[in-house]
Parts: C-alpha cells; sequence; structure tokens
C-alpha cells in the first residue's frame, strides 16, 4: 500500500509541474504579493504637496519653513492664515500635510526652552501619511540638534502629529500576515478542490473508485503536494518579506511553521469538503473563491477591522479559519510574542481543523451518488 | 472462484431526480463465465448506469445484482479487485504519458506492468513506440487502446467497457474487436456497451436495450432468425424521391433509409410495388429479398 501511495502522490506531483500556468500562480502568487507590498512601502515620497500656517512669524519659525522647503520631500504650496482654510486645503485633496506653528513660537523656545510644532496629515493613504510625518518629524528633530550644539540647556522642539481620516494607521505589517492568510486559503482550497473535482470530469475518479485503492490514500495523495506546496509558499514569504520589507519574524519561527501548517491543514479540509458535491472545475473555483477568498479578504480584519463591524458579522467573521490565523501571525510574526499569547487561538484552529476533516471524510463518497 | 455466470442482474430498477426520471426499469438478465456479452442500444438508453451499479459506483433502487458471486452492494469492496472497469468518458490523465498512465494504474491496482505484460502485450506493442507521447495528444483509436491497457492491468476476471468504441475511426473499432475477442480467449467476461449495432455481430450475446428496458436477449444470430416479416432492400438512382413514393405505397408497412437502400416491408407481398414505381419515374428501380440485420430487428421491435 505504501508503493501505491507514493506512486499516486508522484503523480500529482507530476500534474503539477507540467502545468505551467498553474505553477506560475502558485508560487508567482505570494511573491508578486509580497514584491508588491514592498514597493508600496520602501518607495520614498518625493514633493508632497504641503501648507504651512506660520502664526509666529519669527527668525525661528522662518528658519525651519527654509528647512523643510529645500527638502526633497516637499513642495510648500502656500501658506495659510486660519483654520478653515487649512480644512479647505485638506479637502481639494493634493495637499498631503499641514505644518503649523503656533503664535510665540520663537519666544517660547528661548524662554521655556520648549516649543510644539502641530503636523496634520491626511492619513485616508496610510503609508503616505506616516512616511511624509516621519520625514518632517526627522527634518524638525535635526533642526533641534543643530541649535543645541553647545546648549547646557537643552531646547525641545516637540512636533505633534496628527492623522487625519485614519488614527489607527493600519498599513503595511499588516498586510503579510493577511497576504499568508489568503495565499495559503487560495492555493490549499482551490487547488484541492480542483485536484479532486478534474479526476470527476475526466472520469478517472471512476476508475480510482473501482480499484482496490483505498478513499482515503486517494485524499491523501491529493493533499499532499498542496501542503508541501505551501510550506514552501511559507519560507517563500517569510524571506522576502525579511529581504523587501524589512519585517523579520520576531518571534519563534517553528511556532510560525507549526501554526502555519495547522492553518495550511484546515484551508485543505475545505478545499475536500468543497470539492465533494462540485462536479465541474468552474464550479469548484467559484465555491472556493466566493466561499473562501471573499471571506478571508473581508473577515480575517487585514483590510477591514473586525471591532468596528456590526455584531453578526464579528459573530460570522469568528467562524472564519484565517481570522485565527491572522491573529496568531500577528503576535508572533510581529509582535514576537510565544505561545502562551496565542494558544487559545491555535486551539480553536485545530479544532476548525479536526471537525472539518472529520466532516469531508464522512462525506467523501465511495460511490458516485 | 469459478461460477457459471459473472453477472447477474436481478429486477434492476434506477430513478434519478429524486425517483422522477427512471433510468433502467425491470432489467433481469445473466452473462456466463467467459463469454462477450453486448449491451446494445441508443443514447440515453441506460446502459452506463447499468455499468455503474454492476461496478458498485451506483446503488440500485430496486432489485439484487451480483459480479463474480458478490453481492453488488455488501460486497463492494471485494468486486473492486477483481473488475476491470472502462468507463464511457474515459479519457486518462491528459498531462501524463502513455508509460506514466499505465504505470499509475498497475501501481493503483496493486501490481506492475512486467506482471501481466503477456495478457497486455498484443494491444500495447502497438501504442509503445509512442509511450513517451502524453496521453492529451493521442489519437481516439490510440487512446481507447491505452485505455483498455489501463483497464486490464490487473489481470481482471470481468471486464466492464462502456462504449469503448464510441468516437473511434472504423479501422481501430475493428482492431479493437478483435482485441476483445483474443481476452475472451483467455477466460475474461467481457460486458461490452456500443451504439453502434453493426458491432452487435461480434457478441456472443446481446441484450437490446431502449429507454431502460430490455426489448430481447439473445445470441445475435437468433435475434436475427426471430425478425418475422420478409425483409426487402430497394434501390434507385433517386434515392430521395424514392423513400417519398416508397412511403406513400398503400401496400408499405415499414419503410426506413438504410444506405443506398430502402429496407422496406410490405403488408402483404411485394408484388406490384415494382410497377408502382416505374410508373413513379424511377427506371433503373431494383429490389431484392435481403436477410435483417441487428438495427432491422431492432427498429421491429421497438414497434412494440
Amino acid at each position: 500500500m505504501h508503493s501505491q501511495l507514493l506512486t499516486f502522490i508522484k503523480k500529482e506531483f507530476l500534474h503539477v509541474f507540467r502545468d505551467r500556468k498553474t505553477l506560475l500562480m502558485l508560487f508567482g502568487l505570494p511573491i508578486a504579493q509580497i514584491v508588491l507590498f514592498g514597493f508600496a512601502l520602501s518607495n520614498e515620497v518625493k514633493d508632497s504637496k504641503i501648507v504651512v500656517a506660520d502664526y509666529s512669524k519669527d527668525a525661528t519659525t522662518q528658519q525651519i519653513i527654509a528647512k523643510i522647503g529645500s527638502s526633497k520631500y516637499f513642495n510648500i504650496q502656500q501658506s495659510l492664515q486660519s483654520a478653515q482654510q487649512l480644512e479647505a486645503a485638506f479637502k481639494k485633496g493634493d495637499i498631503k500635510m499641514a505644518v503649523i506653528f503656533p503664535p510665540n513660537f520663537g519666544n517660547n523656545l528661548q524662554h521655556t526652552n520648549k516649543a510644539t510644532i502641530q503636523v496634520i496629515a491626511d492619513a485616508s493613504d496610510p503609508n503616505l501619511a506616516t512616511t511624509v510625518t516621519n520625514y518632517v518629524t526627522n527634518i524638525i528633530n535635526d533642526y533641534n540638534s543643530s541649535l543645541n550644539n553647545g546648549n547646557v540647556q537643552p531646547l525641545q522642539i516637540t512636533p505633534e502629529v496628527q492623522m487625519l481620516y485614519n488614527p489607527e494607521l493600519r498599513g503595511a505589517p499588516n498586510f503579510v500576515p493577511g497576504v499568508m492568510a489568503l495565499v495559503f486559503m487560495l492555493v490549499c482550497t482551490m487547488m484541492t478542490s480542483v485536484a479532486i473535482v478534474k479526476e470527476k470530469e475526466l472520469g478517472t475518479m471512476e476508475i480510482l473508485l473501482v480499484s482496490p485503492f483505498r478513499p482515503i490514500y486517494i485524499i491523501i495523495s491529493k493533499l499532499a503536494p498542496n501542503l508541501i506546496i505551501s510550506v514552501v509558499n511559507l519560507f517563500i514569504i517569510l524571506i522576502l518579506s525579511s529581504v523587501f520589507l524589512d519585517l523579520q519574524v520576531k518571534g519563534s519561527v517553528l511556532l510560525l511553521t507549526f501554526c502555519s501548517m495547522l492553518f495550511i491543514l484546515t484551508s485543505l479540509a475545505v478545499g475536500l469538503l468543497l470539492s465533494i458535491n462540485a462536479q465541474t472545475q468552474e464550479s469548484a473555483m467559484t465555491a472556493s473563491l466566493m466561499g473562501m477568498m471573499l471571506p478571508t479578504m473581508l473577515l480575517t480584519g487585514f483590510l477591514f477591522p473586525i471591532e468596528n463591524m456590526p455584531i453578526p458579522m464579528q459573530v460570522l467573521a469568528n467562524l472564519v479559519p484565517s481570522r485565527w490565523y491572522f491573529i496568531i501571525v500577528k503576535r508572533v510574526m510581529l509582535k514576537g510574542l510565544g505561545f502562551e499569547a496565542v494558544w487559545k487561538e491555535t486551539l480553536i484552529l485545530a479544532a476548525m481543523c479536526v471537525l472539518l476533516f472529520t466532516i469531508s471524510l464522512r462525506k467523501f463518497k465511495i460511490r458516485l451518488q | 472462484m469459478q461460477h457459471d455466470h459473472s453477472i447477474i442482474l436481478n429486477n434492476i430498477k434506477k430513478t434519478y431526480n429524486k425517483g422522477t426520471l427512471v433510468a433502467v426499469e425491470n432489467i433481469s438478465f445473466k452473462v456466463e463465465s467467459g463469454e462477450l456479452f453486448g449491451l446494445i442500444g441508443p443514447d440515453g438508453a441506460g446502459k452506463t448506469t447499468l455499468f455503474r451499479i454492476l461496478t458498485t459506483l451506483l446503488l440500485a433502487d430496486q432489485g439484487i445484482a451480483s459480479v463474480n458471486g458478490l453481492d453488488v452492494v455488501k460486497d463492494y469492496k471485494k468486486i473492486r479487485n477483481c473488475v476491470g472497469y472502462m468507463p464511457g468518458k474515459f479519457s486518462l490523465y491528459q498531462d501524463l504519458t502513455i508509460e506514466e498512465n499505465l504505470n499509475f494504474f498497475a501501481t493503483v491496482f496493486g501490481t506492475t506492468i512486467e506482471e501481466n505484460y503477456d495478457l497486455i502485450k498484443d494491444i500495447y506493442i502497438q501504442i509503445e513506440p509512442f509511450k513517451d507521447r502524453r496521453a492529451g495528444k493521442l489519437s481516439g483509436g490510440m487512446k481507447q487502446k491505452l485505455a483498455l491497457c489501463c483497464a486490464l492491468i490487473h489481470k481482471p476476471d470481468v471486464l466492464f467497457l462502456d462504449e469503448p468504441t464510441t468516437g473511434v475511426d472504423v479501422v481501430s473499432r475493428k482492431e479493437f474487436w478483435e482485441m476483445l475477442k483474443r481476452l475472451k480467449a483467455q477466460g475474461i467476461t467481457i460486458l461490452v456497451s456500443t451504439p453502434y449495432m453493426d458491432e452487435a455481430n461480434l457478441c456472443d450475446r446481446i441484450a437490446l436495450i431502449q429507454k431502460g428496458k430490455i426489448l430481447s436477449i439473445d445470441t445475435p444470430v437468433k435475434i436475427v432468425q426471430s425478425y418475422p416479416e420478409k425483409l426487402f432492400a430497394i434501390k434507385s438512382s433517386n434515392a430521395f424521391k424514392l423513400l417519398q413514393d416508397v412511403r406513400e405505397y398503400a401496400g408499405t408497412e415499414t419503410c426506413f433509409a438504410f444506405g443506398d437502400a430502402l429496407h422496406t416491408t410490405f403488408k402483404s407481398n411485394e408484388e406490384g410495388v415494382l410497377n408502382y414505381l416505374k410508373d413513379k419515374g424511377h427506371n433503373d428501380v431494383s429490389i431484392e429479398s435481403i436477410t435483417p440485420g441487428i438495427e432491422d430487428c431492432f427498429i421491429e421491435l421497438l414497434k412494440n
């Protein structure tokens, strides 16, 4: 029976490797996603249009404004006089940031050694907002330290950063766990369901059933290649995000791999379940996309925060395996937490995995009807 | 295990769509060990349903069936060990080569190509030169040969072939039937279905099946002998007008076009039809008495 299983698995790999388009999709997808997000992150933001409101108009503010204006990152559009003008400027949309000097800025700095600059950014694009506020903060800090040269009592200019429209700044590091969940879901669920339905379409399933080969081995053979491909994908994603995004795994790689395998197995079980009732590859594909892709995108929490959803949606989100996996990856990979921080989520994922496999194994038909 | 009857069906009924669509009904027949038995009928007659019931892929609503003395419901696992099956829409793995396909099926059935090579040798030798070619790139005839090899590789006691010659050219069809004869000589029981009436004569016995019911079961010769009428073939250069005219003739019982001739039966006798046709302008008309073929019998049986 062992050699039979091995031959079957080998055959499945042949299917995968001879279908160049699918192969390209399997390995191209995670690479493309990571590189795409990587470029979105690493791209410098140049010539951002900003406005300046100077209520102080003293030597210090002039110096800082000149410094900001001479930077390659910024392009000062206009100087504003009132809060109303500021709002109008943001609403027009092409202004990315406003730098506001309160009245008596220079005086305050000289007499109390402290002064505050208000920085307001349009955070509807969170990446851009973070980048431009970081730039301006650096410029101000730079100016600050040049002032402090030789001073006994350090002067402090504090930029007060305010993110407009998207104060949570959900952004790029969130995408890597999201991409992981999406890629595994896609590869495992879709490829598994399509692989099994393909045998039905070809008529080879009839032969396999009318053979001494046990149905459970058919299932194992179908799952094995996708499991291995997904583990390879996991490491591709981890390496790419480390190289391109400078996003290393802060926690244990072993723990992350273990939890990923658990999620991969869960996705495989979903694919198996979908394949049982589907009769054509198209319907299997549609079911995977509608049934798994959409919930993964919408209800996992990496595009839209689940906490902000209405209660029924939150309950629904709890049923989506990727939601729990997403939490685990965020904690282990981004925050560097250990198993004690994710055991609950891992347990939920494990329970889902076992349940889904039990159902699909029971429902797997040993006959055609 | 030797049984007088390799396949037994008793009062089998199968419906689809929750009983609204009757696929087969009241089907009973027996296939003797070592027999080449043909299920002859048009598309949708219920042939594939019967095959699937016998190969344990479908459960019948009613009736019992057995293969090699094993019940198709209770002993389905044992049956799956001793039968070979070639489904109608079987098209192998398109992206695997001939050799890979054959190797795969050999392994799945727990054997090797070498072990049963003599069984498939006659067939395999014809496609062996192309063994590194992918199955998707093979001609219809070669595909059928490969499929037959795959179904045979584990030396089954009973072979089920569901429309093996559909979509295959005439030469390959002929070769295919010669191969079946050789397999039969090795003692393998074969149940084969076909929509081609001319292939019926190549079987030991046939069952004519239509709309889920069996019309007749017998040897091809006896079925032809039981044809109740005298059959005539009428020919003329204007075949289309001839068909119309013969059908209009008052003494005509049935008239069907078969190739370039009209197979015709008459209510009483054929006298007078020749003059009638000459009056209608068929100067080169000829008429002769012929032995009916299976198709004539099939049409005759459908009348009842």
